[in-house]
């Protein structure tokens, strides 16, 4: 890769302090954004990712907190930087949109107050400034500017979304970050807001670290695709080598998962089971009870990443057999 | 699990149903916005027209902003339309005056919101929502029947262990752990139709085939009806008997799914249908719509998609089409379409 990696998470660990036993939600994750880069990361609901985007970014808040690791964000630790000094960060050089809207956006002040508070918490600018950038980020994302008078809740649920991500396009950040951002919009609002984000991506060069359940998103838009199950990175590499290639067996069921809008319609089961418990994580291999290929030493031996071609997967039957025995 | 596709109904013919469960006739819900100056009104839902029959699943789609989660909201009595009616079993809503009347139907006719974020109350345990829920509306059950009955729902939505969730605040589970409850309270109260906008939006594609499942085992088994509000056309096609395509507050097109997915009638639709990414497809950068949003604070007569539309003709910027039935049970709100 030609440029040092604008983000550079290693071994991140974060859990959950709980009364009966502490949750673990991310294990030992590491990955890395390049500058103008889209990195994707997809996984079963509740393994960990609304949690890895709150950590990377700094965001959380008892009972969670990292337990091991790094976040190098251009070259510094943000793991060991006051509040102060991540305000000056967060908005300008990164920003995050969160999962939920209606819980980022504050639901007594209106759209257009709340990019303009935004805004001078990073310098000083004119009303007739703050109204321009206000209304130019409002049209990317397509609401009608009459909605900087609106509060959160006159807008829809996709409206709100769009606000969310209109505001972290307020300043010309190095990396957005994302969580879920299209899960409330309709496909052509969706391919238009992606296709503009992937513009200005290349304008202006930021890198973009999304989580998502929507496979074609991924598909369409990502260079990097990381899969987490149960808390870790079960498989890492370029999108198109794990979707044309997947290599842990539960890529494969993901991908294998979806209905589809042409063709014939056939009854789709998923992956069998449930979610295991982060408090409670089986031995060996996390996926072992629900995998159609597992063997007797996954119930007891718990695999690494080991690397598949341009890809790395955590599955003993990837283990290369120099390791073996 | 039957090898039979889910989405089922189509042997049971419009004649031989009993009369709608639900009807909305003329719905209509405008707000006024843009402070307390500049006073504006802003369409959200203009004269909706719209049947949800036994054992159907009827999927609501259309544009970000368009008006479906209104259009639900009304239904579930959450807003107090504009102008126009709803009836439920024949009997009109604004008859139905009484608590029990209004208990009776919010038990009936279960909404699950949009966001489960702002949806659940932080204040207590998953335990207490499903709980009140079965206090008010299942009266009959004891206490442990209760605690039985609300892991029986728990475990239906793929939440296990379920003793486990139900005690957890929601402010400790994930997005798509939270949206599963939102659920789980519907199916608690035993509905005849539930109201699900965006039920499955945070959930991975293969839980969310198991919600889905879940959806159409309902509607064989229980003879539950579904308003089912989505973005993902996909699973649309795959639970739903009929489609409905809103645009800018009106019903543009709607018809059994699988004829209006084959031929959709409607610009909009056809649009909407063409945006549909093939997640097994390699990346293609295909033509952007960068179609402004439609006007639908104080809007002018006249189609509201026209100026995105392709096959304008002049009647479309004076006379705002109504739905006409092109063919037998398929209808599309356009002067062009045939
Ligand atoms: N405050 C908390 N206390 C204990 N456990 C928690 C808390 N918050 C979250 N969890 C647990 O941590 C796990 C990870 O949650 P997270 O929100 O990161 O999941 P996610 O991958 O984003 O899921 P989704 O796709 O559903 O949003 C979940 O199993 C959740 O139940
Ligand atoms: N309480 C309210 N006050 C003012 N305007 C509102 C209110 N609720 C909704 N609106 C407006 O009504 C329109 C329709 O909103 P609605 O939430 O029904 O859309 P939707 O189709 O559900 O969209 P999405 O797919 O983004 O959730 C939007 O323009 C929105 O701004
Ligand atoms: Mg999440
Ligand atoms: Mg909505």
């Amino acid at each position: 890769m030609p440029d040092a990696p604008i983000l550079q998470v290693t071994d991140l660990s974060v859990e959950y302090a709980a009364e009966r036993q502490d949750v673990r939600a991310v294990d030992s994750v590491s990955l890395w954004v390049g500058k103008g880069e889209f990195v994707g990361v997809v996984g079963e609901s509740g393994c960990g990712k609304s949690t890895l985007l709150f950590a990377i970014a700094q965001l959380l808040s008892p009972p969670a907190s990292i337990v091991a690791g790094s976040v190098s964000f251009n070259g510094q630790n943000l793991v060991t930087m006051t509040e102060k000094q991540l305000n000056v960060l967060r908005w300008r050089d990164y920003s995050v949109v969160m999962q939920s809207a209606m819980n980022a956006l504050n639901p007594v002040i209106s759209i257009g107050a709340q990019f303009r508070d935004a805004l001078q918490a990073h310098g000083r600018f004119s009303a007739a400034d703050i109204a321009d950038r206000s209304g130019e980020v409002l049209a990317l994302v397509g609401i009608d500017r009459v909605h900087l008078k609106s509060y959160p809740h006159q807008l829809s649920g996709g409206m709100r979304q769009r606000a969310m991500i209109a505001m972290a396009l307020l300043f010309t950040p190095d990396l957005v970050i994302m969580d879920e951002p299209t899960s409330a919009l309709d496909v052509v609002a969706q391919r238009s807001l992606m296709g503009q984000i992937r513009e200005l991506q290349r304008t202006l060069g930021f890198a973009v670290l999304f989580v998502t359940h929507d496979m074609s998103l991924v598909s369409h838009y990502s260079d990097q695709l990381l899969v987490m199950y149960a808390g870790q990175v079960v498989e890492i590499g370029l999108t198109r080598t794990v979707f044309d290639t997947p290599a842990h067996p539960y890529s494969r069921g993901l991908l294998d998962a979806f209905p589809s809008v042409r063709g014939e319609r056939r009854r789709l089961t998923g992956i069998p089971g449930s979610p295991p418990s982060l408090g409670r994580p089986p031995s060996g291999c996390r996926f072992h009870e629900r995998c159609p290929v597992a063997e007797a030493e996954c119930t007891t031996e718990q695999p690494e990443l080991y690397p598949v071609g341009e890809v790395a997967s955590r599955c003993l039957l990837n283990r290369p057999p120099a390791v073996k025995g | 699990m039957s090898a039979e596709p889910p989405a089922g109904g189509e042997g049971v013919s419009s004649q031989e149903r009993p009369g709608p469960l639900l009807e909305a006739t003329g719905l209509t819900k405008h707000f006024k916005v843009g402070g307390n100056l500049a006073r504006k009104t802003l369409h959200a839902v203009d004269d909706v027209d719209l049947v949800i029959n036994p054992r159907e699943i009827v999927a609501l789609v259309g544009e970000s902003g368009s008006g479906k989660s209104t259009v639900a909201r009304l239904l579930a009595r959450v807003y107090m339309p504009t102008r126009g009616e709803i009836r439920y079993r024949g009997q009109s809503l604004a008859s139905m005056r009484s608590r029990r009347q209004s208990m009776r139907y919010r038990s009936d006719v279960p909404m699950v919101f949009q966001d489960p974020f702002s949806s659940l109350n932080p204040a207590y345990p998953v335990s207490h929502g499903i709980n009140r829920g079965l206090i008010l509306h299942r009266p009959e059950l004891s206490r442990p029947q209760r605690r039985a009955e609300a892991i029986r729902v728990v475990e239906t939505v793929g939440l296990r262990p379920a003793a486990h969730i139900l005690d957890r605040f929601p402010y400790e589970l994930s997005g798509g752990q939270r949206q599963r409850i939102g659920f789980a309270q519907a199916l608690a109260y035993r509905p005849t139709v539930i109201l699900a906008d965006e039920p499955v939006s945070m959930l991975d594609v293969s839980i969310r085939i198991g919600l889905l499942n879940v959806m159409a085992d309902l509607r064989e088994q229980e003879d539950v009806s579904f308003l089912y509000i989505t973005h993902d056309i996909a699973s649309a096609r795959y639970v739903s008997d009929r489609l409905l395509v809103m645009y800018a507050g009106h019903i543009v097109e709607s018809g059994p799914t699988e004829e209006v997915l084959a031929a959709p009638k409607h610009p909009y639709t056809q649009l909407l249908l063409s945006a549909v990414p093939d997640p097994r497809a390699g990346i293609a950068d295909g033509p952007i719509d960068k179609g402004e949003p439609p006007r639908v604070v104080d809007p002018l007569p006249g189609c509201r998609f026209r100026r995105r539309c392709p096959l304008a003709i002049d009647a479309c910027s004076t006379v705002s089409p109504a739905l006409r039935e092109l063919s037998p049970g398929h209808s599309a709100a356009c002067h062009v379409a045939r």
